[in-house]
């Protein structure tokens, strides 16, 4: 199912949690909506949930107003961030919550209910739990219940709040891989959210990088990582190294020192950005150089902080080069971006 | 199966990470023996002053059978209103916002702080017959003060808060998300409160039951007075026991008061295991 989000705004008092969003998700998608804590990313989750009401704007499902429905109604499957399963219900009857709530002429009979927990069960590998209370089972697992639970009426839309949030990494790098083969496996739309771009960009088709309320690039994995749209975006996705420059006619300026690179349509007080491993030492000058402050190596690598001029001040950058090209503490390095982004303040 | 609070166990060898377990632990056994343990093993030694078939003279008695059986029956009665109205009422105030609810829900501790003798009479002269709201029963011919049907009012009057202030502080906590969550999969408004809400509350609704329970077998003060107290009609065993006091019937007062105790006793281990048993469905983190 396709889902439309036109001009949606929400406001908490003054306070605007989401401002003029427009997102179109495609069926059978995996889209993750990527932003900081607070950037509206759960709002957004809810308003096409059913949940929240949006202040302005249009939500609509396959051209259809969704507006109009409230959250039964929607037939999306909503798996919350701390997972709200019914504490006072075993693994199967909450997975069977779903079922047994629908209107008597719809209904399933026992039988086919059962068969439809224990199928469901089966998807999510945990029918040995049926008989279990929620309080007692692990963070994955309780996630996985949600997950069925959620499933088990058909959903036409799956939503995930921070499906790895609580989760510590090795779990959370399993049921990451799960989450994909399971989208691969039932095929429905579905939408998570996240604040770790890692969790993002492994796996979701999409991505959509939110902050304050407002979506700053939508693209797929490769392209958000690799051509970001603005500085946050470039900020917050991979490791970035910041330098504020001044761009004159085209020319770029760090303090008094120009640079010898390109600045296509900015103009004024910026900030140049570079990925970590973008930035190369002693290749070839082009104007930047810092001095060598601190070098450690590990592995392949070795990482190095580097004070640059910038104006009247000094930045301290970090950065990745290889072991075989050594640094030594006090010496002062040319520095080369490979590729670089420049962005106005 | 993880319990809510966390246990210390001392008296071991081994060094205790909390101080002060023998200090606190022979004050409270102290404080509870003086406080509750004495008096009570008074009151049993007191009939043993009777002999057994005396004892039970005493208590098959016409009378006392009917005492108790009006303070208990009643006293059951009105903590199941309780129980019913007291939900309804904790759902409003803590889901709805209207005009007054503050002040609505600082009424529900009146019974709490009123000195029994003034709700007493309080609800006598409401509902005599020249009453507020006697009058308009009379024309309905319900006759409330000096029945039955006023020591039942009383014993809601004086309950309501034990349900009210148990379970309000639970609805309070419950996630709002577990409502949408039901909400989300397709369930009504009915549906969600009865197969969601509802559980959740249970072990608080059965303790706001059990103490309006034992304050209404127990009440006397509030009760006495829009009772009548006929013998075997509208006399509870609270005040019988006082009567036999005042006969300087000491055996027999204390003979009724151990059946009352007994019987109490009984009724909050039923409602404890109740309890455990619902909580044991509802685990706590
Ligand atoms: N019910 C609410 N009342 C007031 N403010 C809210 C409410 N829900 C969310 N907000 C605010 O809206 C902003 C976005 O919240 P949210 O969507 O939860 O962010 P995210 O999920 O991206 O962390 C936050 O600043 C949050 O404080
Ligand atoms: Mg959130």
């Amino acid at each position: 199912m396709t889902i439309e989000l036109t001009n949606i705004t929400k406001r908490f008092g003054a306070f605007a949690a989401l401002d003029g969003v427009d997102l179109r998700i495609a069926d059978g998608e995996l889209l993750a909506l990527l932003g900081p804590s607070g950037s509206g990313k759960t709002t957004l989750l809810r308003i096409i949930a059913g949940l929240d009401w949006p202040d302005g704007g249009d939500v609509s499902f396959d051209g259809e107003n969704a507006l109009a429905r409230g959250a039964g109604e929607r037939q999306v499957g909503f798996v919350f961030q701390h997972y709200a399963l019914f504490r006072h219900m075993t693994v199967f009857e909450n997975v069977a919550f779903g079922l047994r709530v629908k209107p008597r002429a719809i209904r399933k009979d026992e039988a086919g209910i059962r068969a439809r927990v224990k199928e469901l069960l089966d998807l999510v590998q945990l029918d040995w739990l049926a008989d279990r209370y929620p309080t007692q089972l692990s963070g994955g697992q309780r996630q996985r219940i949600a997950l069925a639970r959620a499933l088990a009426t058909e959903p036409r839309i799956l939503l995930l709040d921070e499906p790895f949030g609580a989760l510590d990494a090795k779990v959370r790098k399993e049921l990451r891989r799960w989450l994909r083969s399971l989208h691969e496996e039932i095929n429905v739309t579905s939408v998570f959210v996240t604040h770790d771009q890692e969790d993002a960009l492994e796996v979701a088709n999409r991505v959509v990088v939110m902050d304050k309320g407002k979506i700053e690039q939508i693209g797929t994995p490769g392209e958000v990582y690799d051509y970001p749209a603005t500085a946050f975006v470039h900020g917050f996705i991979g490791e970035s190294v910041v330098l504020p420059v001044n761009v004159t006619e085209g020319r770029v300026w760090i303090g008094n020192q120009p640079l010898n690179i390109a600045a296509p349509n900015v103009g004024g007080p910026s900030k140049l950005y570079v990925r970590r491993h973008d930035m190369q030492v002693g290749s070839e000058s082009i104007g930047l150089r810092g001095a060598v402050r601190h070098v450690r190596s590990f592995g392949a690598i070795q990482r190095a902080d580097i004070a640059v001029c910038a104006g009247g001040n000094e930045t301290v950058i970090e950065i990745d080069t290889p072991r075989d090209h050594a640094l030594r503490t006090g010496e002062t390095v040319e520095l080369h971006p490979r590729r670089y982004r420049i962005f106005a303040d | 199966m993880v319990r809510g609070s966390s246990v210390v166990t001392g008296g071991s060898g081994r060094r205790n990470t909390l101080p002060g377990f023998g200090l606190t632990m022979g004050l409270t056994l102290t404080w509870l023996s003086v406080i509750i343990l004495i008096p009570l093993a008074g009151l049993f030694l007191k009939t043993f002053e009777l002999s057994f078939a005396e004892f039970a003279n005493i208590v098959t008695s016409r009378r006392t059978l009917n005492a108790l059986k009006i303070s208990f029956g009643l006293a059951f009665a009105a903590a199941l209103v309780n129980l019913v109205m007291g939900s309804i009422v904790v759902w409003a105030l803590v889901r709805y916002r209207f005009p007054g609810r503050r002040i609505f829900d600082a009424i529900v501790d009146i019974p709490f702080a009123l000195p029994t003798a003034v709700a007493g009479i309080a609800l006598t002269s409401l509902f005599a017959q020249k009453g507020w709201l006697g009058a308009p029963l009379a024309e309905l011919g319900i006759k409330v003060a000096f029945t039955p049907l006023g020591i039942f009012i009383a014993m809601i009057f004086i309950g309501i808060p034990f349900v009210v202030r148990t379970v309000q502080p639970v609805l309070i906590d419950l996630d709002p998300e577990i409502e949408e969550a039901a909400a989300s999969l397709g369930a009504n408004r009915w549906q969600t409160i009865w197969r969601v809400i509802l559980p959740s509350l249970i072990p608080a609704l059965l303790t706001g039951f059990a103490l309006a329970f034992a304050r209404a077998v127990g009440e006397y003060g509030s009760v006495i007075f829009i009772a009548g107290n006929l013998p075997n009609v509208s006399e509870i065993a609270p005040l019988l026991i006082v009567i036999r006091l005042s006969e300087f019937r000491y055996a027999d007062a204390t003979a009724i008061a151990v059946v009352m105790l007994v019987a109490a006793f009984l009724i909050i281990l039923v409602v404890n295991r109740l309890q455990h048993w619902a909580q044991m469905r509802i685990p706590v983190h």
